[in-house]
């Protein structure tokens, strides 16, 4: 059954080419596979003032080749989403208006990246984003404030303090992550059957 | 309820001729105490009393936001329009008493913005002045590039580059200097954001070149007040109040509409705010649409009239008024 | 005369009480049987003497207990006050328009002297004189709203107005029905309110975000919305709510009446001055069962607006638990008879 979501729930759209003088690629995993699409649609000469900064991850292989391929101004690829965040940030610090960003691949990648990005005096809304691969999410635990990362299970016990929170759809792109809330705070007795949820 | 802006009585405290076509005009609270603190981009609707006559014409306030003892407004002549810069320019005196709307912004800053780059075309000054005086003040990072025809019309040029010196550029149009568009355009630090205040085409032609170098639509912000135009009188029925009303030359809908005793609500009488937004239940005829509120199927689909600027010609119109 | 402040606990042991006058000006939600949401919003006008519509900020018997206890929540809990950085000017908006209600409304409480920017603030009940500089953040202990709002009843919400939307840039929660600033701040109107059932589709968000952004100077606007709490804490938040959710499961037919709270909300809105962004005090009241039940007229409706009223809104208030021991006792206060309309005890 597919949950029933909410307004603050993120909703991610097709990667197309905007107008613009350089354009930022950030993307992990089975994102790479946004970037190829979208760059059949792109207009000759697109990737010249593009910079692509790649996770590969497990699902990685098959892209990093074609992603080279097109030719950007500047290519990366990263371990991981913490080693590759610095590389970005430093890309916009003295960036100029009319570099576009474009994220694509897992939310925990597409939300930290924005995060990032707004960070840097990008709106929101003018982010292109793509989901594509694991709906794995990151979730803040309301008491605590911890983090936990990763998270495929409804409910699911927080790394830091240990609550068993329930994964709400609620989400927020400050903290790039969804809420966490104790589900079983009136009794703590009541322990619920832990699922898979997000995949 | 109503969310119509409050009124002020006034004083007229001065009449200052700025140059051949701008005269600005200060205005004190009539019991003498302070007027209320207001934002850069503000206006205020003022009230002319003309005989018979009520014309409300929205005014932005040039005035420092920092000094509510008076409030200054700079009106140019327009000898085309419907006769409210004539009445302020030939007929207002000081000591003359006034009424005039709480400030309301719709041309706001946006105060996240890294850096504030201004464009401004003739008259479009007047809330600049407003907002470089507020930015001044906490040390907000921006950069205002003036257009005007010549130097002899550049209103309040002299005194913008006596206090902000390089940040203001003047361009004047008799010595062909034009404001290097796309050059500001790509060399603005990431998290900018860009205000527009002056005449039609210069707004397009900067929101068109913002849009094509990469400048998102949020960080692109503009104010134009449509003036309500004259044209050829027409009658109009309002259905919920159940009268028939005529539409003179010079008058606009919603001042014929105020003038039968019916009051919509309104902010900004210039065709932006929505506030007079109006249902139309029956027409026969060509609506004359002048809003920016509106968008292109409302104008097309003959439902819907933003009465402060936009007119009718042709049969019959039934509005739900 | 001034207001006889009580000294009281929101906590631990919950001596929190209204006296009699309070009672009776408390602002009862219900204006009619039942409920369901509207744009319930009507022009922030003075209401009638004595009542909490008085003033337009309205200080009660339970002001200096209840500043004791933000402070012991923010001591806990930094994070229940935080302002985006470009939020600063609508702090100063809201440092004066607190400062000059006050001291327009309560002067034998609080007094304000403006000498240009050399501001001289007195609030006698919590002891406090301070001369500072408006505009000059190094003059004050804290951030000017931080400052002023450690000296108000209620949550403060300040909302930035920005793309023909609301967003929750500024606050300081301490008091809240549920729900968390850390995580909501930098939110627009629409993302806040997300997880409240059945409003989006009924379309009442739509048309409350068009009326709150033309909401102008000097003319602010007003709405009620309630809920119920379990002993009379204000500190109702999900960051604690696995400390306070099992006071649901302790409600007895013989405590309803000391334990059970109805919350009532008294929101408002104000356009501010220098920033254009909106403020939205959220101002708390709270009322036990046994003082509630004092006029006959709320007693019966109340009873009759918790029975009928729909799942998801009970869940989603949190009633679920007790809401058929609640419904029980407050049967026993309906004989059936009708009550009158709007929200006046009797």
């Amino acid at each position: 059954m597919t949950p029933k979501t909410i307004l603050s729930r993120p909703v991610y759209g097709t990667l197309s080419p905007q107008a613009g003088t350089h354009h930022l690629f950030v993307a992990d995993a089975e994102g790479g596979g946004a970037i190829l699409d979208m760059a059949k649609a792109a207009p000759e000469g697109f990737f010249a003032g593009a910079h692509i900064i790649y996770i590969p991850r497990e699902a990685g292989a098959a892209y990093t080749g074609p992603l080279q391929a097109l030719k950007p101004a500047q290519y990366y690829e990263g371990p991981s989403i913490a080693a590759a965040l610095p590389r970005q940030k430093q890309t916009l610090a003295p960036a100029r208006m009319g570099r576009r960003l474009y994220l694509a691949g897992t939310e925990g990648l597409i939300g930290q990246a924005m995060q990032a990005a707004l960070d840097a005096g990008i709106d929101h809304g003018s982010i292109q984003t793509e989901q594509r691969g694991s709906l794995a999410r990151r979730v803040q635990c309301v008491h605590c404030k911890g983090i936990t990362e990763d998270v495929t299970t409804q409910p699911v016990r927080c790394s830091h303090c240990g609550l068993l929170l329930f994964v709400r759809d609620h989400y927020s792109r400050r903290l790039a992550a969804f809420q966490g809330v104790c589900i079983n705070a009136e009794d703590q007795s009541e322990i619920p059957p832990i699922e898979e949820a997000f995949r | 309820m109503s969310t119509g802006a409050s009124k002020l009585d006034v004083v007229v405290s001065n009449v200052v001729p700025v140059n051949e076509l701008v005269t600005r005009f200060h205005f004190r609270r009539a019991d003498g105490g302070l007027l209320p603190t207001f934002s850069g981009g503000a206006h205020v609707i003022v009230e002319m009393r003309d005989g018979e006559r009520a014309r409300l014409n929205p005014y932005s306030l040039m005035s420092s936001p920092l000094d509510t003892s008076e409030y200054t407004i700079s009106v140019r002549r327009d000898d085309l329009g419907r006769g409210g810069s004539l009445f302020m320019h030939g007929k207002v005196r000081p000591g003359d008493r006034m009424v005039i709307s709480y400030p309301v912004n719709l041309f706001s800053l946006d105060l996240r913005a890294k850096k504030h780059l201004m464009l401004a075309g003739g008259i479009g000054i007047t809330p600049f002045l407003a907002q470089t005086a507020q930015l001044a003040a906490e040390g907000g990072n921006f950069e205002l590039h003036y257009s005007v025809r010549t130097a002899a019309l550049a209103t309040y040029a002299g005194d913008l580059r006596a206090r902000f010196g390089r940040r203001v550029s003047i361009y004047h149009d008799d010595r062909d200097e034009r404001i290097p568009l796309d050059r500001l355009l790509s060399s603005q630090p990431l998290g900018t954001h860009l205000y527009i205040c002056g005449p039609a085409g210069m707004i397009d032609w900067a929101r068109a070149r913002a849009a094509a170098l990469g400048w998102p639509a949020e960080t692109v912000h503009y104010e134009h007040f449509a003036a309500p135009q004259p044209g050829v009188p027409f009658d109009v029925t309002l259905a919920l109040s159940g009268r028939t009303i005529h539409v003179a030359e010079q008058q606009s809908l919603l001042e014929a509409i105020e003038a039968a005793g019916v009051d919509p609500p309104y902010l900004c009488r210039g065709g932006v705010c929505g506030q007079c937004e109006t249902n139309v239940i029956s027409s026969d005829g060509v609506f004359l649409h002048n809003d920016h509120w509106l968008s292109d199927e409302d104008h097309a689909s003959g439902k819907k009239i933003m009465p402060c600027v936009s007119r009718f010609a042709g049969k019959s119109l039934v509005l739900e008024r | 005369m001034g207001i006889n402040f009580r000294t009281e606990t929101f906590r631990d042991d919950f001596s929190f009480r209204n006296s009699p006058e309070h009672i009776r000006r408390f602002p009862f939600p219900f204006h009619e049987d039942s409920y369901m949401y509207a744009v319930n919003i009507e022009p922030h006008v003075a209401g009638p003497a004595g009542s909490v519509l008085e003033h337009p900020i309205d200080v009660d018997e339970h002001y200096v207990s209840e500043m004791a206890d933000r402070a012991l929540v923010l001591a806990e809990d930094p994070l229940r006050c935080q302002s985006l950085p470009h939020m600063t000017l609508a702090g100063w908006d809201l440092l004066e328009l607190l400062m000059t209600a006050k001291a327009e409304s309560y002067p034998e409480h609080f007094s304000l002297t403006r000498d240009g920017d050399r501001w001289h603030w007195i609030n006698r009940p919590l002891g406090i004189d301070q001369k500072f500089l408006f505009g000059d953040l190094t003059t004050l202990p804290y951030g000017p709203m931080e400052y002023i709002t450690r000296q108000s009843q209620g949550d403060f919400c300040i909302l930035d107005q920005r793309d023909g939307n609301l967003w929750m840039d500024a606050g300081i929660v301490t008091t809240q029905a549920d729900w968390s600033l850390d995580f909501d701040i930098g939110m627009n109107f629409f993302e806040w309110h997300a997880p409240v059932p059945l409003a989006h589709e009924k379309g009442i968000f739509t048309r409350a975000l068009k009326f709150l952004t033309n909401v102008q100077q000097g003319k602010p606007a007003r709405r009620l919305n309630w809920t119920m709490t379990i002993n009379p804490r204000l500190d109702t938040s999900p960051e604690n709510y696995h400390k306070w959710g099992p006071d649901r499961a302790t409600v007895t037919p013989e405590n309803v009446g000391q334990k059970v709270h109805l919350r009532v909300e008294l929101q408002s809105f104000w356009r501010l001055p220098r920033s254009n962004a909106l403020v939205f005090p959220i101002r708390c009241y709270l009322i036990k069962m046994d003082e509630l039940v004092t006029s006959p007229k709320w007693a019966r409706r109340l009873h009759r607006v918790i029975r009928d009223l729909p799942e998801e809104l009970a869940t989603y208030k949190g009633l679920t638990r007790y809401r058929a021991t609640l419904v029980e006792w407050l049967a026993r206060y309906d004989d059936g008879t009708p009550t009158s309309p709007g929200f006046g005890p009797e």
